[in-house]
């Protein structure tokens, strides 16, 4: 069913990174025209994954796809080429981003939004940037586009063009910009000038030759220059980017943008650092216990936090520590427990922002606070909610569960038995500050009393946000029966298995 | 037989050009001489840093006089490759210049303009070109007499208080240069700069010589804008016509640049300057206070322009840093940035001028809004602001690259974080901006009703020089070979035949 066979595999590289781009040239041709904007939309979306189906099927086949589009520095290459971990982030990326269109329009048309083509060009180009992310085969090529992302972004944050937006993107700005060009950008020059090198190879660029040194101040330089996976204290930009509309934060700040940060921490780990040597890098545990700390200090904020959008935000910055725990507690298992998460998480998190969106839309609340008794007008949107929820948290039977179930095998198989128990608390936290949310909206207040529920009271949100909640909690749901395809990509990652070694 | 003449001409097309432009005091014809002239200058200097490239150096008797007594004209990679940026950069500015004076100078004064804005690219071609010391230091005195006339040209009357306040630094920098030129005429007896140089070199360390070289560098580093001696050249840029902004902040200082890596790297060798002058360490904390206390000026004025000045400073300070490094490779990037910052900052100041074409103000509230009503303008500065903060695939990025790898090369992380931090400051005073002209509501007024986006003849330079920025982003081959072979020519030299050890 491979509708892209004639093509020579090498070439879907070039395709996943043009087809957002003429998509977006699309939406401006037809910004006049709302209707034919939003198909040409959705029409790029599924042409662009079953462009990375294609990729995925020619992976599992072992067929190697590399493309070179020339040098900009002497010596180094903007290049491409196709890997199993790339593999498993663009199909992520680029199937939410289907549904996160279909829930955009109705969230863009019922809120009445201004600048509606702004929006879908941004998203499109930011689609792009992730795919050329997702298959850079060296660190010049992932830093380029990775702060292409970050410009193709701050419109969609200051999109509402408020004073909160313009100081909300100032913040995005200033950390994600800072942290690369003060540390990932120092970090790659440090990698060049020590390794001779920026390919990405599988096993890791370093050797016993070069300085102990200076390989762990570059793990240091790396983790924080990467401020997309906000590790604390550069995870400020990340609450700070939800003055952006609903549907920015579900697709950018659950999936796309958050999820480039720990991707390529993961592949820093993975291919220029290698999982084996990292146990002998000295600061690899400072930096493993300063992600579990992310873990556990970001889920006490979220507990603070009463918006349900700043609440979810803090969350993710929780959750994103537990790819960078899984990344550097340098097992195999653990590794591929990290990866896994990148899915579970990005299902669970997208129904979450989902579900937030649908109640701004249908009922104008943004606090948590107000939603006491919501489910008589929601009820699927809460229902949703509890999925999500319980996704995220990582009980059966929803996807989460496995992703943490490797991520704690990884950990006892380190010898982490502390990280184990950071693990236990973060998922009790979550139960904390996630479950309340659904229980106050079906049940009522004690000593309350209320007349029984008909349906005369149901104010769902628009149709298609809902279909788009359906899609996701379906996915939360079906990941957990049937996870074996994402595991067999996983196990594909030179480094990396499922399997437990010892 | 014409073939060597060729390397004269950038220098003689303008002086004979300039004063016809007085004499028939036509403007269109003026604007078209000049512009006509500045091209066949600029097509030129391309054919020479070609030749150059490929056969290292090219030399011209003047008169048919023998160097070392008659004057040499030489041309190495460093020097036409600045040679072609300054010619470059001129002939898009006069393009530009065109609309842009309409409205900063007054009427009867265009044909002045165009004459001082010839008579300066005499100047600083000859620099360029010759090989001789005194000769220097006249064309150096051609191209800044030129300068001042074309600060002190706008209808803007503050603009004379900035032109004289340059005009006393600039001539205490030329005396300086002039007492350093002689001190070394005095020890040894000879003006051309490879004589100079082995001369030099023999003799070894004298007083005389290192105080010519103390007075040398301190002029220079007036001319080039260095802190703590910048403080002409924020006024100057702010208050002279935007034409001569851009101009000048692409072409003016970048020469000065250029007359000290030729004064460090041929004449007294880099070993004798930074090793036994200890110059280099000084050079260093001057290019990091520069690079912070500018950027951090930048951030603070509310004239747009003035927040491109002190920028300017800031980024010589990079440049400085570069050549301060004392490494072949410190000195490519060092180069680099000239050719690539003459990029980014013509563009930004043409772009600051159409905008005062249409507003009638450069104060940072005159840009609210301006997003979409000046969209192709501001997307330019945009384009050059992204390059200046050195963001990928941008001119700007290549050349942070270079610095922060010649500082790495030598394990000086701390020079190389503080490089990158440096270019963080440059993130706030562009974004400042850039967040005013999309993000701010305009100031409604009947005034601001009708401004419309700037004419042709002032986007297509300008866009040339946006698009400058990424396609040298894109593709280094050019330049980056260019410095490189400048670098190794300039190292090469000092390393085999001059250097005092």
């Amino acid at each position: 069913m491979n509708l892209w066979s004639a093509l020579d595999p090498s070439q879907l590289i070039n395709l996943t990174i043009l087809v957002p781009l003429i998509g977006a040239a699309a939406v401006v041709l037809l910004a006049k025209h709302p209707n034919w904007r939003e198909a040409a939309s959705i029409t790029t979306a599924v042409i662009l994954f079953t462009l990375v189906l294609a990729i995925t099927e020619h992976t599992f086949n072992q067929v190697p796809m590399a493309v070179v589009w020339g040098s900009t520095l002497p010596n180094i290459n903007i290049a491409f080429a196709v890997e199993p971990l790339g593999v498993l982030f663009a199909l992520v990326a680029s199937f939410l981003w289907i549904i996160t269109t279909i829930y955009a329009i109705g969230y863009m048309r019922s809120h009445k939004e201004r600048k509606q083509t702004r929006f879908f060009l941004c998203f499109a180009l930011a689609l792009s940037t992730v795919m050329a992310i997702c298959f850079s085969a060296n660190l010049l090529t992932l830093f380029i586009f990775y702060e292409l992302l970050t410009l193709s972004t701050y419109p969609l944050v200051t999109h509402a063009n408020t004073e909160a937006a313009k100081r909300g993107g100032r913040v995005y700005l200033g950390i994600l910009l800072g942290t690369s060009v003060a540390f990932l950008l120092f970090a790659m020059v440090g990698t060049w000038v020590t390794a001779g090198t920026l390919d990405f190879t599988p096993g890791g660029v370093f050797n016993d030759t070069h300085s102990k040194g200076m390989v762990a101040l570059l793990l240091v330089l790396f983790c924080y220059g990467i401020g997309k996976a906000a590790l604390m204290p550069f995870h400020r930009w990340l609450p700070a980017a939800m003055v952006a509309p609903t549907p920015v934060s579900a697709l950018l700040h659950a999936v796309a943008v958050v999820k480039a940060g720990v991707f390529s921490i993961l592949k820093v780990v993975i291919y220029i650092f290698g999982i084996d040597n990292l146990g002998q890098i000295v600061t690899a545990d400072l930096m493993l216990y300063i992600a579990a700390a992310t873990v556990l200090l970001a889920s006490c904020v979220a507990m603070t936090k009463d918006n349900l959008k700043a609440r979810l935000a803090y969350s993710t910055v929780s959750q994103l520590s537990y790819i960078i725990v899984g990344a550097l507690l340098a097992t195999s298992v653990a590794a591929a427990g990290a990866s896994l998460h990148i899915v579970t998480h990005a299902v669970g998190k997208i129904t979450l922002f989902f579900c937030a969106g649908a109640i701004m839309v249908a009922c104008h609340k943004k606090n948590i606070s107000e939603m006491v008794g919501l489910g008589r007008q929601m009820p699927l949107t809460m229902i949703a909610f509890a999925i999500g929820a319980i996704s995220i948290i990582g009980l059966p039977p929803m996807a989460g569960t496995w992703s943490k179930w490797y991520l704690v095998v990884g950990a006892l198989e380190a010898d982490k038995l502390i990280i184990v128990v950071v693990l236990t608390i973060s998922s009790l936290l979550n139960v904390a500050y996630l479950l309340p949310l659904p229980i106050k909206a079906f049940f009522n207040r004690p000593g309350e009393k209320q007349p029984p529920w008909s349906w005369s009271e149901v104010n769902e949100a628009p149709l298609l946000i809902l279909i788009a909640l359906a899609v996701t909690t379906s996915a939360c749901i079906a990941l957990f029966f049937n996870p074996q395809p994402v595991i067999e990509l996983i196990n594909l990652i030179p480094g990396v298995s499922t399997e437990i070694t010892r | 037989m014409f073939g060597q003449h060729f390397l004269i001409l950038p220098v003689v097309l303008p002086l004979m050009a300039a004063p016809l432009c007085i004499i028939f005091s036509h403007r269109l014809f003026a604007w078209l001489l000049a512009t006509l002239v500045s091209g066949l200058s600029f097509v030129i200097s391309i054919n020479l840093l070609l030749a150059a490239l490929e056969q290292g150096v090219l030399s011209y008797a003047v008169g048919g006089w023998e160097a070392p007594w008659g004057i040499e004209v030489r041309l190495d990679a460093a020097s036409a490759m600045v040679l072609s940026v300054v010619t470059g950069i001129s002939t898009l500015v006069l393009i530009y210049a065109k609309a842009s004076i309409e409205t900063e100078i007054d009427t009867n004064q265009h044909t002045l303009f165009y004459t001082a804005h010839l008579l300066c690219l005499t100047g600083l071609s000859g620099i360029l070109s010759t090989g001789d010391a005194f000769n220097l230091f006249v064309f150096l005195e051609i191209s800044s007499l030129a300068t001042y006339t074309l600060v002190s040209l706008a209808s803007d009357k503050r603009c004379l208080t900035a032109a004289f306040r340059y005009l006393v630094m600039g001539t205490i920098g030329a005396t300086f240069i002039l007492i350093g030129v002689g001190m070394m005429y005095m020890q040894t007896g000879t003006l051309n700069m490879m004589d100079l140089a082995g001369r030099i070199a023999e003799i070894g360390g004298s007083r005389t010589l290192n105080t010519g070289l103390a007075f040398i560098l301190v002029g220079v580093s007036i001319k080039l804008a260095l802190f703590p001696l910048h403080m002409w050249l924020p006024p100057a840029y702010t208050h002279a016509p935007s034409a001569v902004s851009a101009f000048l902040a692409s072409t003016a200082t970048k020469v000065a640049v250029y007359v000290m890596v030729r004064f460090i790297f041929t004449i007294y060798g880099a070993e004798y300057v930074f090793h036994t002058m200890g110059m280099d360490l000084i050079l260093l904390l001057l290019a990091i206070v520069a690079i912070f206390k500018c950027s951090f000026m930048a951030m603070a004025q509310s004239n747009v322009k003035t927040v491109l000045a002190y920028s300017s400073v800031a980024q010589i300070g990079y440049m400085i840093l570069g050549i301060s490094l004392a490494s072949a490779a410190g000195l490519m990037a060092g180069l680099l940035h000239v050719f690539n910052h003459a990029l980014m900052k013509g563009a930004l100041f043409m772009a600051v001028g159409a905008v005062l074409y249409r507003t009638g103000s450069v104060d940072i509230k005159a840009f609210r809004g301006l997003g979409i009503k000046m969209p192709f303008t501001m997307a330019a500065f945009v384009i050059a602001g992204m390059s200046i903060v050195g963001v990928p695939l941008t001119a700007g990025f290549v050349s942070k690259w270079y610095l922060v790898t010649a500082a790495l090369e030598q394990q000086n992380w701390l020079v190389a974080f503080l490089i990158l931090l440096g270019s963080l400051l440059a993130v706030i005073y562009i974004f400042r901006i850039i967040e005013t002209a999309y993000l701010k509501k305009p100031i409604e007024s009947a005034a601001n009703k009708d401004i419309k986006e700037a004419p042709l003849i002032m986007l297509i330079p300008m866009w040339i020089l946006a698009l400058a920025n990424i396609y040298f982003g894109l593709d280094t081959s050019l330049s980056v070979a260019a410095a490189e072979s400048a670098s190794h020519w300039l190292a090469f030299s000092t390393l085999s035949e001059g250097g005092v050890q």
